[in-house]
């Protein structure tokens, strides 16, 4: 009788158990669900707040033994100061530096994430449909995105989260007075009009990568008898696209999208750490290392302004680099080596 | 070759263009206006008349096109970035962009350069070693040491090697441009995560040349593993080094604006950053107009060098 029909599978089988068998990517996960836990629900376990102003100012973390300096400073500023009260120390404003860096956790986090989605429903549309159309299309968009790659992308994009950020700010402070729109638009919403700028310019300049990888793809699998059997029975080109074609590349596109999460990170707190992104008193890991980097001099290094959240970021994006690489080497066995 | 390079001047032309324009219009779009940004408010009639003298009046898109030199100015004449003036800068009304850019682009270049030498130098030869010593420990403590590099930015690694190095040990100037010394950290620190992705690159392509058939041929000829390597090997196995550097050439000069930054180094990238600030649209365009034609001009170049390393290749 006919063999059983095999479903093609979006991953190569036993992807999960090659990811589990590499130990650095399994250490990997591991920090990252660790980092994201803090992030969540940090703020809710640690007592202070990121923004609360208070006079232990440039304090080192509590818990090193420098006695006679801890009691001048005690002294200085009258209250003692606990053993754990700030275990990375205080900014140059009395700022509890541990919440700070859950803080910029959230931030970072969220931009990253969101950052990678928005390039991924930009990539994935646009290599789908340069790829499945082909031809002069196909040569037209691919030529476009060459144009792109020969434009220095973070520059222009600095310039225009100066023109719509404003923009966003305003529109959200006046949607909070609208009839119907304040259901949707909370107050204080426009605090975070820097934030979604920062989401939708570096997810727009962060898609080149993820587009050409898919429309690769898809130029192969496009000529597959699957295809062809599914453009027989009748199905429409939008059907074909999204039930068939991209199950398939699943793997590629989870692969890029992990390693674009690092990649807006880095941007976002590029912007920051030149001052064009997160500004005080919120606080992403770009921001508080340019406040680190501040006030570094010769006679006073404050070190723990810099090494926390630098240690912070670095631990982040290492594991996040990591699992990328693991997960390319786990879906694309071809490119192991 | 000739037609090709022409083409490709065309396609910078047509890119800068572009880009200027958007940079333009973004720029003027943003609220904030060049002329009221300072601390005393000017009156109306003042701004009115400063931007009637810098052109800068009627709609953004005779503004712009004045600024590029395709329609007559205010003084009836064509003068703009096709006829090559980048105008005067706002901020400092005293002094043109062209003499801001003079001063400031060298500095600039020369981290570039060396940061761009080191890392395809010392990137090339790591991946290379890798590739040799494959599944060794040497291979492997690389190749972990490069993805650590390349997570770690160079706003951790800049601040951290001043710490150690210019004020814990005294050896090196802390910032600033000071000669040939307070060169050496910054190009470390931009080069970095270069020199790592670029191990990595060369390591896989060596992996793959090492495996095809002229290299047997080569072996079997009885040449030296050094001449085989050298002459056979790195040659094929340089090329998606060759390509990477024009993206090399643009994260660099991105990079370079955190390098001047973290280490007080006068060149383009604090005058972008500023011209951002104060909605300076003159000095923000130049920059773009260098940035965008130094990056053409890489791409170009890394074409031309393809060309010429793998003659298998023929230019459109």
């Amino acid at each position: 009788m006919s063999e059983p029909i095999s479903i093609p599978t979006a991953q190569p089988p036993g992807a999960w158990r090659r990811l589990t068998r590499n130990r650095v990517a399994v250490a990997a996960m591991i920090i990252l669900a660790g980092i994201a836990f803090v992030a969540i629900f940090g703020p809710s376990i640690f007592p202070y707040s990121p923004e609360k102003v208070t006079p232990h100012s440039l304090h080192p973390p509590s818990w090193l033994p420098l006695v006679a300096e801890q009691a001048k400073l005690d002294l200085d500023h009258g209250g003692a100061v606990g053993r754990w009260q700030h275990p990375f120390g205080t900014d140059m404003n009395g700022r509890d530096v541990f919440s700070r860096v859950i803080q910029g956790a959230r931030v970072s986090l969220i931009v990253g994430l969101c950052g990678a989605l928005v390039s991924f429903f930009v990539g994935t549309t646009y290599g789908l449909i340069a790829g499945y159309v082909g031809g002069r299309t196909d040569n037209v968009m691919m030529r476009f995105i060459e144009m792109l790659h020969s434009v220095p992308r973070l520059i222009i994009v600095i310039v225009a989260i100066f023109t719509f950020g404003p923009w966003l700010e305003g529109w959200l402070h006046d949607a909070q007075s609208s009839p119907w729109l304040h259901y949707i638009v909370r107050p204080g919403a426009e605090g975070y009009a820097k934030i979604m700028i920062l989401i939708l310019c570096l997810g727009l300049i962060e898609w080149l990568a993820m587009a050409r990888i898919v429309r690769g793809q898809v130029l192969a699998l496009k000529e597959q008898q699957f295809v062809l059997a599914a453009r027989a029975l009748g199905q429409s080109h939008t059907r074909i696209l999204l039930r068939h074609l991209l199950p398939n590349l699943i793997g590629v596109i989870v692969v890029y999208l992990t390693l674009t999460i690092p990649a807006v990170i880095l941007d976002e707190s590029f912007l920051s750490f030149l001052g064009l992104g997160i500004n005080d008193p919120q606080a992403s890991w770009g921001s508080l290392l340019s406040d680190g980097k501040n006030v570094i001099n010769p006679i006073h290094s404050y070190w723990w302004l810099l090494l926390f959240p630098a240690a912070a970021m670095s631990l982040t994006l290492v594991a996040l680099n990591f699992l990328g690489d693991a997960l390319r080497d786990a879906l694309d066995p071809r490119a192991r080596r | 070759m000739p037609t090709f390079i022409l083409r490709r001047i065309l396609a910078l032309v047509f890119v800068l263009l572009v880009a200027v324009t958007a940079t333009f219009c973004l720029l003027r779009l943003a609220p904030g206006n060049p002329f009221a940004l300072n601390e005393k408010q000017s009156s109306p009639e003042i701004i009115a008349a400063q931007e009637r003298k810098f052109d800068l009046d009627r709609s953004i898109p005779s503004q712009c096109a004045r600024y590029l030199g395709v329609m007559r100015n205010n003084e009836g004449h064509f003068s703009g970035l096709l006829q090559g003036n980048l105008k005067s800068c706002l901020k400092f009304k005293d002094r043109t962009v062209m003499e801001l850019i003079s001063q400031a682009l060298p500095v600039s270049a020369i981290l570039g350069v060396s940061a761009l030498l080191l890392a395809t130098t010392i990137g090339v030869w790591l991946g290379s070693i890798a590739a040799v010593r494959k599944n060794t420990w040497l291979d492997s403590a690389t190749m972990l040491g490069a993805l650590v590099a390349i997570s770690v930015p160079t706003f951790v690694t800049g601040p951290a090697l001043v710490l150690v190095f210019s004020l814990w040990l005294g050896w090196l100037p802390v910032g600033g441009w000071t000669g040939i010394s307070s060169l050496i950290l910054p190009a470390i620190t931009l080069a970095g995560p270069f020199i790592a992705y670029i191990a990595r690159l060369t390591r896989t392509s060596m992996l793959e040349v090492l495996n095809q058939d002229f290299v047997r041929t080569a072996h079997a000829k009885g040449l030296s593993e050094k001449r085989v390597l050298y002459k056979h090997v790195l040659k094929v196995g340089i090329l998606p080094v060759v390509s990477f550097l024009g993206p090399l050439a643009a994260n660099l000069l991105t990079g370079s604006l955190i390098i001047e930054s973290v280490f007080s180094l006068p060149g383009m990238g604090g005058f972008f950053v500023n011209s951002v600030l104060n909605r300076d649209v003159f000095l923000c365009c130049g920059s773009v107009t260098i940035y965008c034609t130094l990056l053409v001009g890489m791409n170009l170049f890394v074409d031309i060098a393809y060309k010429w390393l793998d003659p298998r290749i023929r230019l459109e």
